[in-house]
């Protein structure tokens, strides 16, 4: 049977890592095609920040955001990782037939507001209409420039680095979840997306040399991010249980359905690699922060398990953290 | 419980020194993830082994069942409603998720209900749910089934595959191929069919048992009472999850299934037909059997070359044994169906365990 895309292929795991190598960046480059957050590229001596997301999303409104405050949020949060101030942002439209202009004009609202709150400015954009049934209602794509001020947050990590969450784990990914699976008792979950910018930058201005490496831990969660940074290297990344922030509402969710909050999506927090003197700084810092008010230190680099994240139970057993081949599905009993 | 006991528990369990090798078996998919999921595993002492049973159960699903949803699905053009861990699992010669890229309507439901609700808003289409589990998920597949002939909601049907535990821990032992102490037996499955129909196990095998529930205390409290049963040769049958399980099970939830379903002998992957241990729906119902309302003849079962799942289900060798395992067999491009279900021993060593 010829091969196919299956949805493993768009889940952020293993199998999208494999055809971003093997098909994509084999045809357009792989000395041209950077695979970090954004692009870092050098214009007239100036370095900018250069990042493209699309935004699908099954509902288009959710409890804590819609498909416009992600798509604004998602783009902004991808430059501020790299350490780059975003200043602006494209907005182009994929919309089915049949779409109401209510919802339309709704979601453009969300992004303007969005938008003006992270202090960047939707300057480009682009309108397509598809016919009834060839798209789920309306996608999003957004590109997203920032400046570079100063080389920040892509430093080489080392044994005793400690493993910084900006707040709680898998709110958004379980609160769409929660939703589509109409667990009514769910009520009070919802989704983190945030723009992280004023709050990346408060850290990396109190602290610019110790923190060593930022991402957001959007699909596959901040289990795949771990996997990502230690990924190749005789390193491992330890989280340990008793220390992770997940909402009671969250584990909920979570058991019901038998996934691991540690490999949902969030759309609002930060993974940061911080070394060890300068954590609990940090994390007084981001804890000062609308957005990171549950920040917390939630483990730390070592050689344990090369090349590997684990974790530390509650009663001190590990297991291993792998990199996930496509989104979890809920379990049978 | 607080924290402080549960690692004075995580210490004696560590410090156990049995004198010969303990082998404890687990018959249920939830125990074989949460026991390295809540790193109780990683604790275990030299000389004390668990070995994952025939407890999961899309992994003793035989290729057949699969083959012929397939088939329907082909035939018939039905939605086949199924649990997510189905998608993947290798059929003899395709999957559901093959088969769904190639435009075969295949829709994951979390519940047996959900699937009822979809044919009742569709009702210009036939709607197929596979049935799949054990005695924990029979119940609610019946309760859905009576009420569908109750709303005459006629375009719903359910493809029955549903499985008993007790008699597959009966046939293991009978067949004498692999040495086990003591078990720990399921909690979820206890909590339907109750304690009495496992004393069979201490009673005719002179094997100790705990009924277990699924957090690290239970997982560690139930570890460390067998070993002190094995150790003392005391074979009896103790009821540690008694917060859920009852003596007597849930009664009202067996007679559900009962009334829905009898017994009949059912193929189990790698074990072979096992006596009385399937379930086949009752004439009563058999407008809602997809059995007898999709008749297909499936092409003859083939079984992946190389494939070790069945003897990994008898307990007679652990994932890495098998040499596909994580080569030729991973999550991505699974050979057996150990591989894909969450709760597989070959997905639960390769998600949670390193060594």
């Amino acid at each position: 049977m010829a091969k196919k895309i299956l949805p493993g292929h768009g889940s952020g795991g293993r199998l999208m890592n494999e055809m971003i190598d093997t098909v994509i960046r084999k045809r357009f480059g792989g000395g041209s095609v950077q695979l970090d957050d954004s692009a870092i590229l050098d214009v007239g001596g100036a370095s900018i920040a250069f990042t493209t997301d699309t935004f699908t999303i099954t509902p288009l409104f959710f409890p804590g955001g819609d498909i416009g405050t992600l798509a604004v949020n998602g783009t902004v949060n991808d430059l501020a990782v790299m350490g780059a101030t975003p200043r602006w942002i494209s907005c182009a439209l994929v919309l089915e037939e049949g779409l109401e202009f209510e919802v339309l004009e709704r979601v453009l609202d969300s992004m303007k507001s969005e938008a003006d709150r992270a202090g960047v400015t939707i300057v480009t954009g682009d309108t397509k209409v598809v016919p009834s049934g060839k798209a789920d209602r309306m996608f999003i794509n957004t590109s997203g420039i920032g400046v570079i001020e100063k080389q920040a947050a892509r430093r080489e990590i080392a044994p005793g680095d400690r493993i910084v969450i900006s707040g709680t784990i898998g709110d958004h990914g379980m609160a769409v979840m929660a939703l589509r699976n109409n667990l009514s008792f769910s009520k009070g979950l919802q989704s983190d997306c945030a723009h992280l910018n004023h709050m990346i930058r408060a850290a990396i201005d109190a602290f610019p040399h110790s923190v060593k490496f930022m991402r957001d831990p959007t699909r596959g969660g901040v289990a795949s991010v771990l996997n990502e940074i230690v990924n190749g290297k005789a390193l491992s990344a330890r989280l340990d249980e008793e220390s992770l922030p997940v909402r009671d509402e969250v584990k909920g969710v979570c058991g019901i359905l038998g996934i691991d909050a540690l490999y949902a999506a969030n759309e609002g927090k930060v993974v940061m690699i911080v070394k060890a003197d300068d954590a609990e700084g940090v994390v007084s810092i981001l804890r000062k922060t609308p957005e990171g008010k549950n920040a917390a230190i939630i483990g730390e680099i070592d050689t344990e398990f090369p090349g590997k994240a684990y974790l530390e139970t509650a009663i001190g057993g590990r297991r291993i953290l792998p990199l996930l081949t496509e989104e979890q599905l809920p379990r049978i009993c | 419980m607080t924290s402080d006991l549960n690692k004075k528990m995580a210490a004696r369990l560590r410090g156990l020194r049995p004198e010969r090798m303990i082998r404890i078996m687990e018959v249920c998919g939830t125990h074989t993830t949460e026991f390295f999921r809540t790193g109780v595993r990683d604790l275990f002492p030299e000389n004390l082994d668990l070995i994952d049973g025939p407890g999961c159960p899309v992994c003793v699903t035989p290729n057949d069942f699969l083959d012929r949803a397939i088939e329907i699905g082909k035939t018939h053009r039905p939605v086949i409603a199924t649990f997510g861990d189905m998608i993947k699992v290798p059929s003899s010669y395709s999957s559901l998720a093959k088969e769904k890229a190639d435009g075969m309507e295949v829709r994951i439901v979390y519940s047996p209900i959900d699937a009822l609700e979809m044919a009742a808003s569709e009702p210009g289409r036939e709607v197929m749910f596979l049935s799949v589990g054990f005695e924990t998920t029979a119940p609610a597949e019946a309760a859905t089934v009576i009420e569908a002939k109750k709303r005459a909601i006629k375009n719903f049907s359910l493809l029955a595959g549903n499985k008993l535990t007790p008699p597959a821990v009966e046939a293991l032992l009978a067949a004498q191929e692999v040495k086990i102490d003591g078990f720990i037996l399921p909690g979820h499955v206890s909590a339907v069919i109750g304690v009495a129909p496992w004393r069979f196990i201490a009673e005719r095998h002179k094997k100790p048992c705990v009924v277990s529930g699924f957090d690290a205390p239970d997982l560690m409290m139930g570890m460390i009472t067998l070993v002190d049963l094995v150790t003392s040769g005391r074979n009896e049958t103790l009821n540690q999850y008694s917060r859920v399980v009852k003596d007597e099970g849930n009664i009202k939830a067996v007679e559900i299934m009962n009334r829905v379903f009898k017994t009949s002998d059912a193929q189990w992957r790698g074990i072979g037909v096992i006596p009385t241990s399937g379930l086949e729906m009752r004439d009563e119902y058999a407008d809602f059997d997809a059995v007898r309302r999709f008749p297909v003849t499936p092409p003859p079962p083939k079984e992946a070359p190389g494939c070790r799942c069945g003897e990994l289900l008898r307990g007679l060798i652990i994932p890495p044994a098998c040499p596909l395992y994580g080569k030729a067999c991973t999550p991505e491009e699974p050979v057996g169906p150990c591989m894909v279900s969450l709760e597989g021993p070959c997905a639960a060593y390769y998600r949670y365990w390193s060594k």
